[in-house]
C-alpha cells in the first residue's frame, strides 16, 4: 500500500520536475509570471494597496462603526457633484 | 482636502482600467481550451497525428495568453481592499463566498490539471490527458462562474437581509445568487468567450494561409474555431435577449440609457444607428436624437418580448409612470419620492445606531423595522437631486451599438468562413477574404469589451443598484495616490499586453514553420 502511494508520489513529482525542466517557451512565460506576481504581491499590494479596514481597525465591531460613520455621518457623501 | 469625485472618478477610471485589460485574456482562456480540449478529442478519434500537432499548436498559444493573464484580476480584489472599502464591509458576506470558491476552484483546477495538459504528454494516458484538458476548460469555465454570479449580484442585490448592527449585509439564501440576471451574465459572458476564440483562430489560421504555411492545417483550424465560434455567437446572442429581459425587469433605467430613451411609448422602436442629443435631459424638451434609423416595434421585443408592450424611457422611471400588460398607466415610485425614502432609511439606521448605545431594546426593534421597510431605496439617500442617478447615456448608447452591430458582423464572418473554408481552394484563393479575417480579429475585442462597457457604464451611479452609490462606496483616500496608481497599472498592463503579442506572435511565425501535418510537435 505504502508502496504504491510512494510510486504514485514520484509518478507525480516526475510528471513537475522534467515538465519545468523541458520547457523552452515555458520558461520565458514563466520569468514573466514569477515578476508579475512579485510586482503585484510585493510592490503593488505591499506598498499601495493596504486593506484599509484590517490597516487601521482592531476588529470587526470597529470596522462596522467606522463604515457606519462614513455610511450616514459623513457630509461628503452627501454631497452633490456640481452639474457639469 | 481631496474632492471626493476627484477619489471616485479616478477610483472608477482605475477600475475600469484594470477590468479592462483583466478581459482581454480571460475570453481567450474561456474559449481557446474549448477549441484546444475539441481539437484533441479528434486526435483521439482519429488516432491522427495531424489533430495532435494542431492540439499542440493551439495548446502553446492557450498556454502563452493563461501565463500572461493569469492573477490580473487579483489586482480588482486589491482595489476593492483600498479605493473601495466601504463597499467591500458593506458587502463583504455575499463577496466574500463566490470569490472564496473562485480561488480554490482556480488554484486546484489550474495548478493540477493545467500541470497534466502541458507536462503530460506521454507520461499519462492518452485518455487522462484528455480528461485534463477538458477539465482546464471546465475548471476556467467554473472559475469565471463564481466572479460573474458577484457580479450579478450587484446589478441585481437579492438572497440577503442588511444587518445595521454589521453594518453590512448577510447573506440569508445562497441560490438567489443565481438569479435571471447572473445565469444570463454568467452564459453571455462564456459564450461570447467561444466566439471570440473563433475569430482568434480564424484569423491566425488565415495569415498561415497568407503565407502558404501549412494550409491543410489552417483550413482543419478554421473549420474548428468556426463551428465553435458561430455556435458561441449564436449562444451569446440568445442569452443576450435573456439578459435584455432581465434588465428590463430589474434595471429598467439601464436599459432606457442603452436606447437613450427619455419617453417610452408601446410598440416602441429600437434605434439601430443614430446620435444623441448631447443637451437632451431628462426634464427638457429637446429631441433625444440628431439623427436616428428606427427599426418599429424593436425595443419592445427585445424587452418585453411582445411588440405592443410599453417601455419605459429615462423621464417615466424617473417620475415612477409605468403602463402594465393590460395597458393600464400604473404608478411606480419617482426617483424624488425615492430620495425622500433613502434618506428615511439613513434616518433609521441613526435612530437605531443611537438606540443600540443606550440599550433600549425597544427603539432598537422600532428602528430596524423602519430601516427594513426603506432599505431598498438606501442608496437614494446619498442624492439630492434625481439627475445623480441617471447614468452616463451616450456612452451606454454608443457601447451597446458597437456591441450589436460588431456581433452581427461577427455572424456573418463565421458563416462566409465556415462556407468558405468547405469549398475546394475558395479561402486560399481569394486573399482579400484571408486580410479581412486578419484584421476582424481585435474588432471582436472591442466587441467584448463594449458589451461590458454596456455593462458596468450602464449601472452607474451603482456599485449594489439602488443601494450603495459610487460616492458612498469609495474610502478616504487621497486621490494623488489613486492617480499615481492608474498611471502604474496602465503602464504594467501595456508591458504585459505587448509581452502577450509579441511572444504569440513569435511562436505563430515559429511553429507554423513547422510541418503541421505530421506529429512532430514536442
Amino acid at each position: 500500500m505504502s508502496a504504491s502511494i510512494s510510486s504514485y508520489a514520484r509518478k507525480i513529482w516526475l510528471l513537475y520536475y522534467d515538465g519545468f525542466r523541458e520547457m523552452t517557451i515555458g520558461k520565458t512565460l514563466w520569468v514573466i509570471i514569477l515578476v508579475k506576481l512579485f510586482i503585484f504581491f510585493i510592490v503593488i499590494k505591499f506598498l499601495f494597496f493596504p486593506d484599509i479596514l484590517s490597516r487601521d481597525y482592531d476588529n470587526d465591531n470597529e470596522r462596522a462603526d467606522h463604515v457606519r460613520h462614513e455610511l450616514i455621518d459623513n457630509p461628503r457623501r452627501f454631497h452633490s457633484p456640481e452639474k457639469q | 482636502m481631496d474632492d471626493l469625485m476627484t477619489v471616485v472618478d479616478w477610483s472608477r477610471w482605475q477600475f475600469a482600467l484594470t477590468a479592462i485589460y483583466h478581459w482581454l485574456f480571460v475570453p481567450l482562456t474561456l474559449g481557446l481550451s474549448l477549441i484546444v480540449a475539441v481539437m484533441e478529442s479528434l486526435y483521439l478519434k482519429t488516432k491522427s497525428g495531424k489533430w495532435l500537432a494542431a492540439t499542440k499548436f493551439w495548446m502553446t498559444l492557450f498556454g502563452i495568453n493563461f501565463a500572461i493573464g493569469v492573477a490580473t484580476g487579483l489586482i480588482l480584489e486589491f482595489e476593492f481592499g483600498t479605493n473601495w472599502s466601504n463597499y467591500s464591509w458593506f458587502v463583504g458576506d455575499i463577496f466574500g463566498a463566490p470569490l472564496a470558491i473562485e480561488g480554490l476552484v482556480a488554484f486546484f483546477m489550474e495548478a493540477t490539471f493545467v500541470a497534466v495538459m502541458f507536462f503530460g504528454w506521454g507520461k499519462v494516458s492518452p485518455r487522462f490527458h484528455l480528461a485534463s484538458t477538458w477539465l482546464t476548460w471546465l475548471g476556467a469555465s467554473i472559475s469565471a462562474l463564481w466572479i460573474l454570479v458577484a457580479n450579478a449580484w450587484m446589478q441585481y442585490p437579492v438572497g440577503m437581509q442588511f444587518d445595521p448592527a454589521q453594518m453590512r449585509n448577510v447573506m440569508d439564501n445562497f441560490w438567489a445568487l443565481f438569479s435571471g440576471i447572473a445565469v444570463n451574465k454568467y452564459m453571455h459572458a462564456v459564450f461570447s468567450g467561444w466566439a471570440l476564440s473563433g475569430v482568434f483562430v480564424i484569423g491566425v489560421s488565415c495569415w498561415l494561409l497568407m503565407k502558404k504555411r501549412n494550409q491543410p492545417f489552417a483550413l482543419r483550424s478554421i473549420k474548428v474555431g468556426g463551428w465553435i465560434g458561430l455556435v458561441g455567437l449564436l449562444l451569446t446572442m440568445w442569452t443576450g435577449d435573456g439578459s435584455a429581459v432581465e434588465v428590463t425587469k430589474h434595471q429598467p433605467m439601464k436599459l432606457a440609457a442603452m436606447e437613450g430613451l427619455y419617453h417610452g411609448s408601446t410598440s416602441q422602436s429600437i434605434v439601430a444607428a443614430g446620435i444623441v442629443n448631447p443637451h437632451k435631459t431628462w426634464d427638457n424638451d429637446e429631441d433625444e436624437y440628431l439623427f436616428d434609423i428606427a427599426i418599429p416595434y424593436g425595443l419592445s421585443i427585445l424587452a418585453k418580448h411582445d411588440p405592443s408592450a410599453f417601455v419605459p424611457g429615462i423621464a417615466d422611471i424617473v417620475n415612477g409612470v409605468d403602463i402594465n400588460e393590460n395597458g393600464d398607466t400604473v404608478n411606480t415610485v419617482s426617483y424624488q419620492e425615492r430620495i425622500r425614502l433613502g434618506k428615511l432609511s439613513h434616518e433609521a439606521l441613526r435612530a437605531y445606531d443611537i438606540a443600540r448605545a443606550s440599550h433600549d431594546e425597544d427603539a432598537m426593534a422600532k428602528a430596524a423595522d423602519d430601516l427594513k421597510a426603506y432599505y431598498p431605496y438606501f442608496g437614494y439617500g446619498y442624492f439630492d437631486s434625481v439627475d445623480e442617478a441617471i447614468p452616463p447615456v451616450a456612452v451606454t448608447f454608443y457601447a451597446f451599438r458597437v456591441m450589436v452591430i460588431l456581433g452581427s458582423y461577427f455572424l456573418l464572418f463565421f458563416i462566409v468562413a465556415l462556407f468558405a473554408a468547405y469549398r475546394k481552394d475558395w479561402l486560399q484563393r481569394h486573399k482579400w477574404l484571408q486580410w479581412i479575417a486578419i484584421v476582424s480579429v481585435p474588432f471582436m475585442w472591442l466587441c467584448s469589451e463594449a458589451g461590458w462597457m454596456v455593462a458596468e457604464v450602464g449601472r452607474q451611479p451603482w456599485t449594489v443598484q439602488d443601494l450603495l452609490p459610487t460616492k458612498a462606496a469609495i474610502s478616504e483616500i487621497s486621490s494623488a495616490s489613486v492617480i499615481t496608481t492608474f498611471w502604474m497599472f496602465a503602464v504594467i498592463f501595456t508591458v504585459l499586453l505587448v509581452a502577450e503579442v509579441s511572444i504569440m506572435l513569435k511562436q505563430i511565425n515559429k511553429n507554423s514553420q513547422k510541418n503541421l501535418e505530421i506529429d512532430n510537435a514536442h
